[in-house]
């Protein structure tokens, strides 16, 4: 198990190299380089372009420029940010921004596990009820709707209709500016609840149909196994047939989804936080593309897919934990 | 499989065996697959609704230009941000009429300072079908007209304008915009998949019958493109494409290709899985032992087994594509100006004071969920119909 998983994490590294490769390139294949953007900067001494043509090999061929670029990366230096002129680095993680973007990513993920699952047994259980073909029905509703025109649409409702303004609440941010500043209280963990509950509504119906639909064929295929049928002529309650017996099995299928629901998530809150102006990775990512900010742009890229291996590692982990019948040799 | 537990347990409870006779010549029907595939799609009731607003969707498109009344870039300078029209049904005595709609004004309240268009109810300009118009298009490339399905006209013969949905910050008229709009949404997922499929099948195919080195090569390359971070990249990809200045439908073409290649991944993992265990089966030895090639082994045995797989993973994929494209437009990265899709639409609708004001510059986000899920229930409908294994 041990060396399965040591394996399956070194495996990362070739992976992100290529990924890096391929981010890199299309970088370079964008309209405009550094220099033009560079010269129609003010703040830039010529001196200072050149500082930085050295330093990357700017004037070298392409893939010289990629060599220097890792060996940069490896050493810890994404480079300086052409906008602001500050660390890469800091530019995409700092100010909190790493930091909730995992936490949105972790919350939403526990979230929507939180109520799809008891959603698709029910579902299942009640197989061609009314209740079975309204819960379809909004789950689908719910993967219809793109996540950003939901956000537009509860951020219309929120500050149009219902008129939070009125009562003192924003919906931007993370947190309402009177609470800037302020030591940690119930009041202001109240407030970052009220500013994070349209990211997790948003995000996490987009992921929560899926999964109650997978719950729910899972646990119909696992009652109608034999062994279901075995425990239930033995007259155990059917609660206990149901938890104990079915669901401890169907449950199985849906961690490999685990893995394959982070990118969603983050290309979810990507959206969400342009919107609703959140400090995450993401939001910094789009607002590097838009000023062709390239050491930026590398560095979210290679975040992004670096977040997306380690969600399908886990899954892997997690699927290796509670199936002990997976070989990993 | 749950219906035939309930039933058994059912006949345990009465222990009478069931004594209706059995009718002497029980009359057997033999159907054809493609039957049995039509009549069990029949049952999906949502699916079918959704298969006929995606038929709407797509009449509505073809006819696009017919439909709208105006040209879709076609800027009414003095109606920027106009609300939809109000259509009368009823005269100002109450009576009913034929519909019609009132000119309106751009104007200032005096006090609010705000826009408002105040209807000028002089004249009365009723709803004519079939009328011609300004704006000249050609059905299907050859068909050139510029009659319109309908247009405001007094009985003096002059015309107001219609906004059905409302016009943008420029004056364009979003139904018109809508309607042509869904000639980007609905193509990109039927796109995408035509795309996808040939490659997927090919590499999926390849690496599932001939295994061994071959097999290793495709695996690790749909390794790579599963860790590629797809809405990242494909924003990436949006923002070079835009940078060439390129023709609308270029943009479109290279937008079709970016998602192509960002999704094939996936696709042909699971096409490999599922030629990995049709190979292995008895029809596939006697195919060989009898003497067929490879390549008849492949194209007359083994893909007539995952074509179910491929017409439900087309209809699962689609919506998947349009929110994708949706998304990208959205953020500026998809289809640009003048050509516009239901994601570029809304693009107007993230600033917020806007948004206040002019409420149905939204309305375009209607049109891709009533279609998106159009797409999902006619997808759930045909796995259900297409897999022979469905619980139904």
């Amino acid at each position: 198990m041990l060396t399965y998983m040591l394996r399956r994490t070194l495996y990362m590294i070739p992976l992100l190299l290529i990924v890096s490769l391929i981010s890199f390139s299309l970088i370079k294949l964008m309209p405009g380089d550094y220099l033009t953007v560079a010269r129609l900067n003010p703040n830039l001494s010529e001196q200072d372009i050149q500082e930085q043509v050295e330093r990357f090999g700017l004037d070298k061929p392409f893939l010289v420029q990629y060599l220097i670029w890792l060996k940069n990366v490896v050493q810890g230096d994404f480079g300086r940010s052409f906008g602001t002129r500050m660390p890469a680095f800091k530019t995409l993680f700092f100010g909190g921004r790493l930091f909730w973007t995992i936490i949105i990513a972790v919350t939403t993920l526990l979230l929507t596990w939180l109520f799809a699952i008891p959603i698709g047994i029910y579902s299942a259980t009640h197989q061609y009820k009314a209740s079975d073909h309204a819960v379809t029905f909004f789950g689908f509703l719910g993967l219809s709707i793109p996540n950003f025109f939901f956000a537009l649409v509860l951020l219309w409702l929120l500050v149009v209709v219902f008129k939070i303004g009125d009562k003192g609440l924003g919906i931007s941010g993370l947190l309402d500016a009177k609470y800037y500043g302020q030591p940690f209280s119930w009041a202001v963990f109240v407030n970052y609840m009220w500013h994070l509950w349209p990211v997790w509504v948003v995000i996490g119906t987009s992921g929560m149909a899926g999964l109650i639909r997978l719950m729910r064929g899972n646990l119909l295929d696992t009652l109608s196994l034999p062994y279901v049928q075995t425990a239930r002529s033995k007259g155990l309650a059917e609660t206990v047939v149901i938890y104990k017996h079915a669901v401890r099995n169907a449950i199985n299928p849906l961690v490999t989804v685990l893995g394959l629901s982070l990118p969603g998530l983050v290309s979810g809150s990507i959206v969400v936080a342009i919107i609703l102006n959140l400090p995450t990775v993401g939001r910094a990512y789009f607002a590097a593309l838009q000023q062709q900010d390239e050491p930026v742009i590398m560095g979210a890229l290679l975040f992004f897919s670096l977040f997306l291996l380690i969600g399908n590692v886990l899954a892997d982990f997690l699927l290796a934990w509670v199936d002990p019948r997976i070989r990993y040799d | 499989m749950a219906k035939w537990l309930r039933r058994s347990r059912k006949q345990e409870a009465d222990v009478v065996p069931p004594t209706e006779a059995v009718p002497r010549e029980k009359e057997y029907i033999s159907r054809s697959q493609g039957e049995m595939i039509w009549r069990a799609f029949r049952r999906h009731r949502v699916g079918n609704v959704g298969t006929v607003v995606i038929l709407l969707f797509v009449v509505l498109a073809v006819f696009a230009e017919f439909i709208g009344p105006y040209h879709y870039s076609q800027q009414f300078r003095r109606y920027p941000y106009a609300p939809p029209s109000i259509v009368h049904f009823r005269n100002e005595d109450g009576s009913l009429s034929r519909p019609y709609v009132y000119k309106t004004t751009r104007s200032r309240d005096p006090l609010t300072y705000q826009v408002t268009y105040p209807e000028d109810t002089s004249t009365k300009y009723y709803l004519r079908f079939f009328v011609r118009g300004q704006a000249e298009y050609s059905l299907f490339g050859f068909i050139r007209s510029n009659v319109h399905l309908f247009d405001a006209i007094a009985d003096d013969g002059s015309r107001a304008e219609v906004f059905v949905l409302g016009t943008d910050a420029l004056g364009r008229d979003m139904f018109t915009r809508c309607l042509i709009g869904s000639w980007v949404s609905l193509a990109v997922g039927p796109l995408v998949i035509l795309c996808v499929f040939p490659i997927g099948i090919l590499l999926g195919g390849l690496s599932g019958y001939y295994g061994g080195g071959v097999d290793m090569f495709i695996q690790r390359a749909c390794e790579v493109m599963l860790a590629i971070p797809g809405l990242p990249i494909l924003m990436a990809m949006g923002a070079a494409l835009r940078g060439f200045g390129l023709s609308a439908g270029m943009v479109f073409m290279g937008m079709i290709i970016a998602l192509a290649i960002t999704g094939w991944g996936g696709f042909a993992r699971v096409i490999r899985g599922q030629v990995l265990a049709i190979r292995e089966m008895d029809f596939v030895t006697s195919a060989r032992a009898a003497g067929a090639s490879d390549l008849r082994v492949i194209v007359r045995h083994i893909t007539p087994n995952v074509t179910s797989y491929l017409i439900v993973n087309a209809t699962l994929t689609i919506p998947g594509m349009m929110l994708t494209e949706a998304t990208l437009s959205f953020l500026g990265y998809g289809i640009q100006e003048p050509m516009t899709s239901w994601g570029a639409l809304l693009n107007a609708a993230t600033n917020i004071g806007a948004l206040e004001l002019h409420p149905w510059i939204l309305i375009p986000g209607a049109f891709i969920v009533v279609s998106v899920l159009a797409f999902n229930f006619m997808g759930d409908a045909v796995r259900d119909a297409v897999d022979p294994y469905s619980i139904v």
